[in-house]
């Protein structure tokens, strides 16, 4: 399984490069400068380096004692990407193609953000190598992650609305594509998660993997051995691979990512791709789609901004068919309880798309037995969601 | 022989450059896209490319995107498109040829949306988010149906790239004039004459210069040093600001005459 993607960026049926003709010189470049990076030395130390002293890696396992005892079951470690400079795992694919961006000598770094954790991440690598960067984000997001938006501007990067769609994560990165289509000679686009044509989703996993190849060492440290569950949420899904990857030859090991269950999966108005799409092609790759019997894509609902999306990664769909990787989901208010859990009992504020995660660890840890080691990936703080969380409990700030 | 080949054929006769119009399927409704393809054969368009609305356009500028929006709105899917173009036929032999993203295809299934098209009466179809890589599925389909699979190239496009696309490009090749969207402004020419002569000398399809084509002056320049003129967003903008107006067909006729006209005087 170490071997995908295949030279195509395939990950069996799904992956692929579906990009205009404008962009396809500028991905193989891309793939090009990726390729040479990850086997030169000197771009391994120096992202090392950066990962070290400037993102605080390697992140802490954590065993969450309190929250073990209440749900008297497993037990259950997080692993801290929310301590990441920054507050999320996003950092640690930022900094790795902001170096390659320098590398292959480009002056401006474009993103889309959904939760605002990509976008101020990107904003955070570029401002520390003195480069423009203009973030996309849809108005939804805008409004419900305000704080993340003035923290991008606060770093000197323009964030420009999009207010097309469902004026969220999937028109953000249409915009984002227009902006690469137009500026592909002088800009790198820095996509946020394990998505979009080849060698995306391939070289951010690369990046994210750092997560869980921490996690096995600490793990194996505390434990003397593998845990038994990992569980993730699943957006675009860069956190969970990250996580999982490390893990993937393990056979004992079982993973479970978690998608937004929104309002329920009856309602329709949810991003759960597995449950309830098919596959198709959107933003470059052929993957799981929520999409109508057209092919024209479906608006999606989360109460998290960063799970608010109608693909998934190409590579989770490999690893759905192929059953190695479980896929459910967490509903809004199973989320919102979950974060309050959290918060309570261990002192942790987790973001929104993590308290999904979390969720999932309620139903499963009380299912196992004490000998049992579930670790969850913790992949961001909750402070940029304190207001939504107060806006919905109607609480006024 | 496909209606594309024989049109091509035919212009080259006569010296003439084919004018190839963009319109949107079912904007505002696919009934006014039934006339406005009557109306744009009158006017002299060669050839005409219908728009497959999709909901995630990511070649395409502001004015389309408009128009896809519109067309989704008033219920249009590609199986309804090919129905009228099924009842289009009865009275017009013109070229069509679908311009649609992968995804409104791929939902079809690429064997029975090739079958299905030719026998509505396309005849050929380009995919702008589909480089010749991922055309694995469709490019035997499209073949053994008769379908012109229509490819792209850039002006970022390596000289291995403008080889492999001349190879493969069926019924013409649409060079993309810039570096960019769809109703972006076209600014230098020199560069598009350059880059279409290096295209010419590798492929035997005519080749058809698109993107950023908007006025009279743009449309005769573009037609002294390529096979074909493609006009989109210029075309659609003319149908969004009238799309209430009883004098729509008119108004879009009237544009497109124009167009024709320069090119001809050119």
């Amino acid at each position: 399984m170490a071997t995908i993607p295949d030279q195509h960026g395939r990950f069996g049926a799904y992956g692929g490069r579906y990009v205009p003709e404008t962009l396809m010189p500028a991905i193989l470049e891309l793939e090009q400068a990726y390729l040479k990076a990850r086997c030169d030395r000197a771009f391994q130390v120096e992202l090392a380096h950066y990962l070290t002293l400037y993102v605080g890696r390697p992140t802490p396992l954590y065993f969450a004692e309190r929250l073990t005892k209440r749900l008297s079951g497993a037990k259950i470690y997080l692993k801290r990407e929310d301590l990441c400079h920054t507050g999320a795992h996003k950092i640690n694919n930022s900094i790795g193609q902001v170096l390659l961006a320098r590398r292959m000598k480009k002056k401006r770094v474009i993103a889309e953000t959904g939760a605002g954790q990509h976008g101020v991440a990107t904003a955070t690598a570029a401002a520390m190598f003195g480069m423009a960067c203009e973030v996309y984000m849809g108005t939804e997001d805008m409004q419900r992650q305000a704080l993340n938006v003035f923290r991008m501007r606060l770093l000197g990067a323009t964030v420009t609305g999009v207010e097309a769609g469902s004026r969220t994560l999937k028109d953000a990165i249409n915009e984002a594509m227009r902006d690469w289509t137009t500026n592909v000679r002088t800009t790198n686009y820095i996509l946020g998660s394990v998505l979009g044509p080849h060698p995306y989703p391939m070289m951010i996993r690369d990046f994210q993997s750092i997560i869980g190849r921490e996690a096995r060492k600490q793990v194996l440290a505390e434990q003397g051995r593998l845990p038994d569950y990992l569980v993730a949420c699943v957006g675009g899904g860069s956190n969970s691979i990250g996580l999982f990857h490390a893990f993937l030859k393990d056979r004992g090991v079982r993973m479970v990512g978690v998608e937004a269950g929104g309002l329920g999966l009856e309602s329709g108005k949810h991003a759960a791709r597995f449950a309830g799409g098919r596959p198709g092609v959107l933003h470059g790759t052929m993957t799981y789609l929520l999409q109508d019997d057209d092919g024209q894509i479906n608006l999606t609902h989360s109460v998290s901004a960063g799970l608010d999306y109608a693909a998934v990664g190409p590579e989770h769909s490999f690893y759905h068919d192929a059953d190695r990787i479980r896929y459910t989901s967490a509903t809004d208010d199973e989320a919102l309880a979950a974060f309050d859990l959290l918060t309570c009992e261990e002192g942790i504020m987790p973001a929104l798309e993590s308290a999904h995660a979390v969720a999932e660890v309620v139903k499963l840890a009380p299912r196992l037995k004490k000998k049992h080691v579930i670790v969850v990936n913790l992949s961001g703080r909750g402070d940029k969601d304190v207001q939504q969380v107060a806006r919905i409990k109607g609480v006024t700030l | 022989m496909n209606r594309i080949d024989a049109t091509f054929e035919r212009l080259r006769g006569k010296g003439e450059k084919a004018f190839i119009a963009y319109i949107m399927a079912g904007d505002p409704s696919l009934q006014d896209t039934e006339t406005l393809v009557l109306v744009l054969e009158r006017a002299g368009a060669d050839v005409i490319e219908l728009g497959v609305p999709f909901s995630d356009p990511i070649a395409d500028g502001p004015v389309i995107q408009r128009a896809a929006e519109r067309a989704l709105r008033s219920g249009t899917s590609l199986r309804k498109i090919l129905q009228a173009v099924k009842t289009l036929r009865t009275r017009t032999q013109i070229p069509l040829v679908l311009m649609a993203y992968y995804n409104t295809i791929h939902a079809l299934g690429e064997g029975a949306f090739c079958k299905q098209a030719v026998e509505a009466g396309i005849d050929g179809l380009i995919v702008p988010d589909m480089p010749p890589e991922e055309a694995g599925p469709l490019e035997p389909a499209a073949a053994e149906t008769g379908l012109r699979l229509i490819f792209l190239l850039a002006p970022t496009s390596t000289a291995v790239r403008r080889n492999m696309v001349a190879r493969r490009s069926r019924g013409f090749l649409y060079y993309v004039s810039l570096t960019g969207i769809t109703g972006a402004k076209l600014t230098d020419l020199a560069d598009v004459g350059r880059n279409v002569a290096k295209i010419r000398r590798v492929a035997d399809v005519p080749v058809a210069v698109g993107f950023g084509i908007a006025t009279a002056q743009d449309a005769a320049q573009v037609a002294g040093i390529a096979d074909g003129v493609i006009v989109g967003s210029a075309i659609v903008r003319q149908v969004g600001e009238h799309q209430n107006h009883p004098g729509l067909a008119d108004r879009v006729g009237q544009f497109v005459q124009s167009l024709k006209a320069a090119m001809k005087a050119a």
